[in-house]
């Protein structure tokens, strides 16, 4: 049976319980992700955490509140690579430094930061570049287990061989192993690239600007937004933004369906890297 | 029940792809209708050749997919690498960098199981040629939703393993040549 009181009718109006549920006791919003990648993450926990259904789920998660940090995993977690996408941080050295060069000091957000593998990437940048004791990172998520991932800076040593690689690809001017020790199949990243980073709980969601930042990076979080969403975080965006501030996005993420395309210049186009028109 | 007028083609190509979508793609007129969207197994590098590639072959304009870029009936769009490419109900795509599935970023199953939901019965849905078990989750989703199911004879592939997995995983599935998989298109 396929007509609107079908399996998966019934499905998609779980989902929307579920995703109103966690709102209005958690206030996570969820509600204007991309429904599409969100229903298949939430396919996955179902399935891994034993539910049968979403509304068992929605069930354990209002009453359990310990399920809530479990089940995040599932809708926020991301794993990235530091430095992926080389060229982007080549671009970021080559193109974009040369101009934060003539500022006093530098405000740069790192936002939906996950793991932090993207903000050590930035740090190290920052720093063979000379500019990292004139920068304050903020790193954000709304994830608190990533948050504190981040904060630890420890990896599973199997994954260095692609960071490594990717630094280097990156145009990196030292070696990444300066920046870490391993030890028991995992590596530790030095607490120094740390002294001058913020990590903080934001929403691109619900919460609002925070400072005024000479560069963003918010790469391969958009996309998990719907497009009213995304209006609403290149919004945010633009309004952080100092006069002339970088925006980099994921690649393949673009302005090009926003009504915020106006707000900005493409700066570095094949790589996403955007410039502030307002100021 | 009536059969629903397909508004989607959907296919998933591996190994030997290049050679078996250059079957297909290009022999389809510029009046074809329907969206195409495919995804084909490529190594994670920035930049994939394939939808220029297949733009100068084919009457049909080729694009790379865009995140949240509204779906145009007539035009084939390519998973760009390392993302993959999902439906949304409103019929616009939407990629995401979700860990891969089968070791493969994009997986055709992400594409087959989200355009399922999306489609419903108004899906053609094809799986080539390819080395893995890929697709056949997605195929079983699309052919339970009431789509239409084709898979390139095992015989005919050059990778036959893809094929096969489809078919035990979707016993509906109608078994074709390359050519056949054309002529159908051609009257869809």
């Amino acid at each position: 049976m396929k007509d609107s009181t079908g399996p998966d009718k019934v499905e998609d109006i779980e989902i929307r319980l579920l995703l109103e549920a966690l709102y209005v006791r958690y206030h996570y919003d969820f509600r204007n992700y991309s429904m599409a990648s969100i229903k298949r993450r939430l396919k996955q926990a179902r399935q891994q955490l034993g539910f049968a259904t979403f509304s068992a789920m929605q069930e354990s998660v209002l009453h359990e509140p310990a399920m809530l940090p479990r089940f995040l995993r599932y809708l926020t977690v991301q794993v990235s690579e530091m430095f992926r996408d080389p060229s982007y941080f080549r671009a970021i050295r080559e193109r974009v430094v040369p101009h934060l060069r003539t500022y006093p000091s530098l405000k740069i957000w790192i936002a939906g930061c996950s793991g932090g593998e993207e903000l050590y990437s930035f740090v190290i940048l920052f720093r063979e570049e000379g500019l990292e004791d004139r920068t304050i990172f903020y790193a954000t998520d709304i994830n608190q287990e990533a948050l504190q991932a981040a904060e630890a800076g420890i990896y599973a040593v199997n994954r260095v061989q692609l960071f490594t690689e990717n630094h280097r690809q990156s145009g990196g001017k030292s070696s990444l192993s300066d920046y870490y020790q391993a030890a028991y199949g995992r590596v530790s990243f030095d607490r120094t690239l740390r002294r001058n980073v913020v990590f903080s709980d934001h929403s691109l969601v619900t919460d609002a600007v925070f400072g005024e930042m000479n560069l963003i990076s918010c790469r391969n979080v958009l996309i998990y937004f719907d497009r009213a969403l995304q209006d609403r975080a290149l919004g945010l965006f633009a309004d952080s933004l100092s006069r002339k501030g970088f925006l980099g996005l994921g690649a393949k993420e673009s302005l090009r369906f926003s009504k915020h395309e106006k707000d900005f210049d493409e700066f570095v186009r094949e790589e996403k890297i955007y410039q502030g028109r307002a100021g | 029940m009536m059969p629903v007028p397909a508004q989607a083609v959907v296919i998933g190509a591996s190994a030997g792809a290049l050679e078996a979508l250059s079957a297909i793609l290009p022999e389809l007129p510029g009046t074809f209708g329907l969206p195409i969207l495919v995804v084909v197994h490529i190594p994670p590098d920035r930049r994939s050749v394939l939808a220029e590639l297949f733009e100068a072959k084919c009457p049909l304009p080729v694009r790379e997919a865009e995140d949240k870029e509204p779906i145009v009936g007539g035009t084939i769009y390519f998973a760009p690498p390392d993302y993959h490419l999902l439906v949304e109900a409103d019929k616009c795509l939407a990629l995401s960098s979700d860990e891969p599935v089968l070791f493969s970023r994009p997986s055709i199953d992400v594409l087959f199981e989200s355009a399922a939901d999306a489609y419903g019965p108004a899906l053609i849905a094809i799986v080539l040629t390819g080395a893995n078990q890929d697709g056949s989750m997605g195929l079983r989703a699309i052919v339970e939703a009431g789509g239409t199911a084709l898979v390139q004879s095992p015989q005919s592939a050059l990778a036959a393993a893809m094929p096969e997995a489809a078919i035990q995983a979707c016993p509906e599935a109608q078994v074709m040549t390359l050519d056949q998989i054309t002529t159908y298109l051609r009257k869809a």
